[in-house]
């Protein structure tokens, strides 16, 4: 079986609203792709994200398994700025390792 | 809009703080599923209310909690004999100590705080997970689906909370992206928080990852089941939620 993955680019994931967002990245995650985003998503919309996915947790879609490195603080800006977010279907994807600046996972076809 | 809306949570927080001090602040117990929230739960109930009355049932099974409890009013006395040793079963360990020589000041001794114990907060739920703990398949998925509510509520109650104790298990790796995402709405919002590293009775433990994986943040570590260190948390709590 092939896995298929999607690379966001920043600009692409800037150009959505908020919901859009959540929705094109669980769409894609539900069809069984891995989806990584440039840029990353804040941690207020990984929580959104799991909560969206809770609703439409099923018999075979058991969720998500989601990895990133922590937001980073600039010295100019207070706000956090994400860096790189990966989220994948648990059926398929599992971190393995994941320190600051590392992160290992596992893609397996069911 | 949704700066707005985070800001008038601040605001509001800011003066409730100021004005309405009468209102118990209402602490949430938050952590990934089997951390320990309800055993943690249940030992403060039954050091400062009843040692007879639990919040809810804890067993090795995930998802155990999937709704939200509140217990109101909980008075935290830092004086309390009970504080040092709710089991009288924990061995006068050295760093246990520690804390009972740093006297709470007079009038500063009581705190009185709502308890929530939350669901614990997953990105998966699958129900197999529940029949290898021995549960039909009808009954796995039904508490799969009361496991994914569970979650929400916990997501939800967030909105509503003025400190969190963060539960992590200290046998466990600390460095997920469950924890990183809680204590990073938490940072959002402006949420005060205790690092929790419980099951530090077990050989395993090891809060010092823990507290190499978020260094900003206080770690205490405790055994909420046999009521190790518990007095280190309670002042820390005094401290960070008054
Ligand atoms: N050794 C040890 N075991 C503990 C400790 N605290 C909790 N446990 C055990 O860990 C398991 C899970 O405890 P719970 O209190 O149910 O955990 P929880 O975080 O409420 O779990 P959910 O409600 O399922 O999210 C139970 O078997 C407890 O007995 C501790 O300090 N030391
Ligand atoms: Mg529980």
């Amino acid at each position: 079986m092939e896995i298929k993955m999607d690379l966001i680019s920043e600009d692409k994931i800037n150009s959505m609203g908020s919901t859009e967002k959540l929705r094109f990245i669980l769409d894609g995650v539900k069809s069984g792709n891995i989806v990584i985003l440039e840029g990353g998503l804040t941690s207020e919309e990984q929580m959104k994200l799991i909560e969206l996915t809770m609703t439409e947790v099923s018999d075979d879609f058991p969720g998500i398994e989601i990895s990133g490195y922590q937001a980073k603080r600039s010295f100019f800006n207070l706000r956090r700025k994400p860096r790189l977010t990966v989220i994948g279907p648990a059926k398929v994807m599992r971190t393995i390792k994941k320190d600051k600046d590392l992160i290992s996972a596992v893609v397996s076809a069911v | 809009m949704k700066l707005r809306k985070r800001r008038k949570g601040i605001l509001s927080r800011l003066l409730r703080a100021l004005f309405f001090r009468k209102v118990p602040a209402k602490i949430g117990i938050y952590g990934p599923p089997n951390a320990g929230k309800t055993t943690l739960a249940n030992t403060i109930i039954h050091t400062f209310v009843d040692e007879n009355e639990d919040i809810g049932v804890s067993t090795e099974v995930p998802h155990e909690t999937r709704r939200a409890v509140r217990k109101e009013g909980v008075l935290i006395d830092l004086k309390s004999k009970s504080v040092q040793n709710p089991y009288l079963n924990v061995s006068p360990d050295s760093n246990v100590t520690s804390t009972a020589e740093q006297k709470p000041r007079e009038g500063k001794s009581k705190l009185k705080l709502d308890i929530v114990d939350t669901p614990g907060l997953a990105t998966k739920i699958d129900f197999h997970d529940f029949m290898a703990f021995g549960l039909e398949e009808k009954e796995a998925k039904k508490r799969a689906k009361e496991a994914t509510e569970g979650v929400i509520e916990a997501i939800k109650w967030l909105d509503d909370i003025d400190g969190v104790l963060l539960l992590m298990d200290a046998t466990e790796d600390p460095y997920t992206q469950t924890n990183i995402v809680i204590i990073g709405n938490l940072e959002a919002r402006s949420i005060p928080m205790i690092v929790v590293a419980n099951k530090m009775d077990l050989a395993e433990a090891a809060p010092q990852r823990i507290a190499d994986a978020f260094p900003q943040h206080t770690v205490i570590p405790i055994s909420a089941l046999k009521g190790e260190n518990m007095g280190e948390l309670y002042m820390e709590m005094a401290r960070r939620f008054r």
